[in-house]
């Protein structure tokens, strides 16, 4: 199937749910932080996409690109939601919601399917955050809360062995915190694993100096970024 | 003679023990053995470890096992569900203990369990509170931590066809653990939802070869754990 077949398939499910995110707000909605996210996305590479935003990636990598989905559960060449006839609960992404397998797919075990991350056969992981620091510490499992039932999944494992980190994260949590920040308070996934980050203010890209800012969304300034940052930004 | 088919699910799981240690195969609920859990439930042995990578959903299953009273300890990497406030219930009152490990170094330490590799090292986990107390080494300039393999007295997995031999081969991401642990365990029992003719099964497409595998039930409809969720069952 062509890449370009199968980002209309990923289309064809969604185009129904583009409204959520209409707003006054300022800066990019949901799904044009995906968007900007599948740009980055290289011909041919081998992706896994974390649960929530990052699923959203599969719909934007451009036209003439070739994607290969991982799902950690054990599918290579995911495919995208099925008709409703067509669903088999033995079928399922790592978010357990049914899936459907691409021609030229196949099926493997989980140690197989994590030789794959922990192997460094996948070349990019998009994930969410609930923190990023300024050296690339990824803190996506817990909130280190005292009665918390701890869940880590695979989150670990995809920090520690695929090649190239992006987390797509809003800038700020829902009570204006910033997420990221200079060190994390929450229990680290990883140490130093983020490539690059797409918030709903601008895509940055973790440097050995810092956070640096590559993109701004429309209508937003350095400045605005740098105030619900808590930590120092580098200009472009 | 061999012949591994066993007439029911009763039969099979009858020399379960307490204080076992069990591993059960499926995430969420693709490839889990629902019978056979079932058959555990009525037979009653208590005080199990259980692997598994979750925690199970709603009422019935692994989630119904552990209401039951019967598993002293969980080993998983993700004992949250949206639907089932079985096990958080009992962990906040100190009623069961978790090992919480990551999915990939879970299915890891499976896999050498059933290798007879009885430790490795790993990047996964390195600088996050899940490899506090675990001996660290540098190798090649980088940090790794060492892992424990994992064995089990019995694997409960669940296969689409199985000859009397117990080659095995299984549906779509319901492959998931079970080949692994049916590597890891002193006995594997399997429910099959077909149990066919040797040589019936060609041996290039052999999953799980035979000398894994110590029981056969057929199981030919099993249910499917997301139905009876809905449904509102509860087992027993």
């Amino acid at each position: 199937m062509s890449n370009l077949t199968m980002s209309s398939l990923f289309m064809s499910k969604i185009s129904q749910h583009n409204h959520e995110d209409a707003s006054d707000r300022i800066g990019w909605d949901r799904e044009q932080m995906a968007q900007k996210a599948a740009q980055d996305i290289p011909d041919g590479a081998y992706v896994n996409l974390g649960i929530g935003i990052p699923e959203k990636v599969a719909r934007y990598v451009p036209e003439g690109r070739e994607v290969i989905y991982h799902t950690e559960n054990g599918l290579l060449g995911m495919g995208p939601t099925p008709e409703d006839d067509e669903i088999d609960f033995e079928l399922i992404n790592a978010g357990k919601k049914p899936v459907s397998a691409i021609a030229g797919a196949a099926y493997f075990h989980h140690a197989d399917s994590f030789a794959m991350i922990r192997g460094k056969h996948i070349d990019v992981c998009v994930l969410g955050a609930m923190q990023v620091s300024a050296k690339g510490d990824l803190a996506n499992w817990s909130t280190g809360a005292v009665d918390a039932i701890p869940a880590v999944g695979g989150a670990m494992d995809l920090v520690a062995g695929v090649k190239t980190i992006f987390v797509i994260t809003q800038h700020t949590t829902k009570q204006g915190e910033p997420k990221l920040i200079e060190h994390c308070s929450y229990p680290l996934t990883g140490r130093g694993v983020v490539s690059r980050i797409y918030t709903d203010l601008a895509v940055i890209k973790v440097t050995e100096r810092g956070l640096e800012v590559v993109e701004l969304a429309p209508g937003v300034d350095f400045d605005y970024v740098q105030q619900r940052t808590g930590c120092e930004l580098l200009r472009p | 003679m061999i012949d591994k088919r066993i007439a029911s699910c009763r039969d099979a799981v009858a020399d379960i023990f307490d204080g076992a240690t069990v591993m059960i195969g499926g995430f969420g609920e693709a490839g889990s053995p629902i019978e056979l859990i079932h058959a555990l439930i009525d037979h009653g042995a208590r005080n199990l470890t259980v692997i598994n990578n979750n925690t199970g959903s709603g009422h019935v299953g692994l989630a119904a096992l552990i209401e039951n009273g019967q598993v002293g300890k969980m080993i998983c990497s993700f004992p949250r569900t949206a639907n089932s406030t079985v096990f958080p219930d009992l962990y906040r009152a100190g009623k069961i203990e978790l090992e919480l490990v990551p999915q990939g170094t879970l299915a890891e330490r499976i896999r050498a369990g059933g290798a007879g590799i009885p430790a490795f090292y790993t990047a996964t986990s390195v600088g996050t509170p899940l490899a506090d107390g675990k001996k660290h080494e540098m190798f090649d300039g980088q940090e790794f931590v060492q892992e424990r393999c994992l064995t089990a007295d019995f694997a409960l997995i669940k296969s689409l066809n199985a000859d009397r031999y117990g080659n095995l081969i299984y549906n779509k991401t319901a492959r998931n653990f079970a080949p692994i642990m049916a590597m890891a365990a002193k006995c594997t029992i399997v429910q099959t939802q077909e149990c066919v003719e040797a040589g019936d099964i060609d041996p290039e497409v052999v999953v799980t070869p035979g000398i894994f595998v110590n029981r056969i039930v057929t199981v030919e409809n099993p249910a499917q754990e997301s139905k009876l969720v809905n449904a509102g069952v509860t087992y027993p």
